[in-house]
């Protein structure tokens, strides 16, 4: 069996091309297109964004970030704040830079941390800024929440999509850079990084607050899409839970992986959640439990898997 | 004077009751390896079997403790012998095992929740049970009965970790396991009894929570989890003690802040954790 794998395979010639055309056709389906799919396609796209992007600085480092809705609600909440004063492509940006702020902040203060520690910070870290804006919302404005001024469902499908292909480059570029290389590298081993001259800290915190942006980024677009918004629904747990459980079903270890998790898994979420929620949730973290159990490279590696076998049967096969 | 009184008092019981959380997590991470997310959502499942006996069969709540105990203890030990053993043996290391437990026990806790929710509904449901207060101090009898219980319960859970074998074993395996098991321990079983002493605590603290607060919900569990999270690496990750004593510090903390303006006790929590972690990252007792 041949270990060292060359740069550019065929297979990701054939991937890049895929993308390609699921990308053209997502930007050129509502010329022609109106309806709930739009809706649907919307959906799918924000945990796409969420998976990805979560994937981009939990995969590599081994950091279980648990704070991917302490981001997005940071971002659905200022869009909230923000509506109807700025343009919305202002209101994306605004809402990206408060979530690198803030993941810049929090990253400082914990990434120093082991793993664990950290990932119980990041935890609490969505209770923590859910109930401040409560507080602050009561004292201010004596309010539960606020109303928004929505966006048409055209334009929201069009932000989510400029935000994921933004998601997606940036994902890819970063795993080819010096940063993403350094990050695997604390993955690895951080001793040994740390040794061999990479700045441990700043790259976990530099990686950990651009992976806020594109979470803050996709919770601002979707809060364009409600006309009222509360904490409790910017907060929700769901948005840090759904998101690794994706990236789980599908894989960790290329960007195919998480992207396939989220469609597939919001495409069935969408679908039978509002028949049998309770039923729905339960399945769901069966089946999480199982995934970790049984595809421990998540389905992309199972196919992979199947693959190279299928493959080595035929090269048998074949009478030379 | 009453209120200083007051706030004592609830201190102690939410101290206590956080403690009991808490130990039975940190028994279940600083032994067993596995974080428990799923933690409080068995505290849930206590309170509302006890909830459940006491409207059906009018089984008097401090008897059900021995029944979700008990009960609890064999749900963990069974899911440590499937689940996490497994996810033991196939992680190349503990790291890997950690993070992997970890997303188990959020699995765990959907799947636990949502079955409470089919089984109980999600509305507020409570009842009452020695609520008559004794003398002039206006104190339900409930919550001194459910302070009894827990400073009895700790006692004896430090006896049997100090005194018997059993405890001796567990104690070996939290400092070394693989020196443990050289030296005869049944390593997987000493996890397993672990982590289903560490449900059982759950359960038990779920159940006096029914008792004392006579309001629960399905969804109660992970406000719990987070508190139990805090006081364990309040404590020091895997310490004992440690828990104890940082149940009974963030029990007055909570006390306290309660009394004075109740929305502001999770931003009161987070600070204290955070200037913790920053001042002495390996908790108050932690090695």
């Amino acid at each position: 069996m041949n270990l060292h794998l060359p740069a550019t395979t065929p297979a990701k010639y054939v991937s890049a091309t895929v993308l390609t055309v699921v990308f053209v056709f997502l930007a050129v389906l509502p010329s022609w297109y109106e309806g709930y799919s739009i809706t649907l396609l919307t959906e799918i796209m924000k945990f796409v964004i969420l998976t990805v992007a979560w994937v981009m600085f939990s995969g590599p480092s081994g950091y279980m970030s648990l704070a991917t809705a302490a981001f997005y609600g940071l971002g659905f909440y200022m869009a909230a704040v923000l509506s109807g004063t700025l343009p919305f492509l202002v209101l994306i940006i605004a809402a990206g830079a408060t979530g690198f702020v803030v993941a810049l902040i929090v990253g400082m203060l914990t990434l120093r941390l082991r793993d664990t520690y950290f990932c119980i910070l990041t935890f609490g870290l969505v209770l923590l800024v859910d109930q401040v804006i409560r507080e602050v919302e009561q004292e201010l404005s004596g309010t539960r929440g606020r109303f928004v001024d929505t966006q048409p469902t055209v334009t929201v499908y069009f932000a989510m999509f400029g935000v994921c292909v933004l998601t997606i480059l940036v994902a890819w570029l970063l795993k080819r850079s010096r940063h993403g290389l350094a990050l695997a590298s604390i993955g690895q081993n951080e001793e040994a990084a740390a040794h061999s001259g990479i700045n441990v800290v700043r790259t976990k915190v530099f990686v950990f607050a651009l992976s806020a942006i594109l979470m803050a980024m996709a919770g601002a677009v979707i809060a364009t899409r409600r006309s009222y918004v509360d904490p409790g629904v910017a907060f929700s747990l769901n948005q840090t839970f759904l998101p690794v459980l994706m990236a789980l079903f599908g894989g960790m270890h290329n960007l195919v992986g998480p992207v396939i998790g989220a469609v597939i898994f919001t495409f069935l979420r969408e679908r039978l959640l509002t028949s049998f929620p309770e039923v729905f949730m339960l399945i769901f973290g069966a089946v999480m439990i199982v995934a970790i159990l049984f595809l421990p490279n998540g389905i992309v590696g199972l196919i992979q898997q199947a693959w190279r076998k299928i493959r080595g049967w035929m090269t048998r096969s074949v009478p030379l | 004077m009453a209120a200083f009184r007051d706030i004592v008092i609830a201190g102690f019981l939410l101290g206590g009751i956080y403690a009991l959380v808490a130990v039975g997590m940190s028994l279940q991470y600083g032994v067993a390896r596995v974080l428990n997310v799923a933690h409080g959502e068995f505290i849930m499942v206590g309170a509302f079997i006890t909830f459940w006996l006491f409207v059906n069969i009018k089984l008097s709540p401090l008897l059900s403790i021995f029944i979700t105990g008990p009960l609890m203890f064999i749900v963990g030990f069974v899911l440590h012998k499937t689940i996490f053993r497994r996810l033991m043996r196939t992680s190349p290391d503990m790291r890997a095992f950690e993070g992997k437990s970890l997303l188990a026990t959020f699995g765990l806790l959907y799947v636990v929740q949502n079955i409470a929710i089919l089984l109980w509904g999600s509305d507020v449901e409570g009842y009452s049970y020695l609520v008559s207060s004794i003398t002039a101090a206006k104190i339900p009898v409930n919550r001194l009965v459910a302070l009894a219980f827990v400073v009895v319960l700790a006692a004896a859970f430090y006896g049997f970790l100090a005194r018997t074998r059993m405890g001796k074993a567990i104690r070996a395996s939290a400092q070394d396991p693989t020196v443990a098991g050289l030296m005869g321990v049944k390593i997987d079983n000493v996890l397993a009894i672990c982590f289903g002493l560490g449900l059982a605590m759950a359960a038990i603290a779920g159940s006096l929570i029914s008792l004392v607060y006579q309001s629960i919900t399905t969804s109660m569990g992970l406000a719990y989890t987070i508190y139990a999270m805090i006081v364990v690496v309040l404590g020091g990750l895997g310490s004992i003690t440690g828990s104890l004593a940082g149940g009974l510090i963030l029990g007055f903390v909570s006390s306290v802040v309660t009394y004075y303006k109740p929305s502001l006790i999770m931003i009161a929590f987070y600070a204290i954790f955070v200037v913790l972690l920053l001042a002495r990252p390996k908790g108050l007792m932690g090695k």
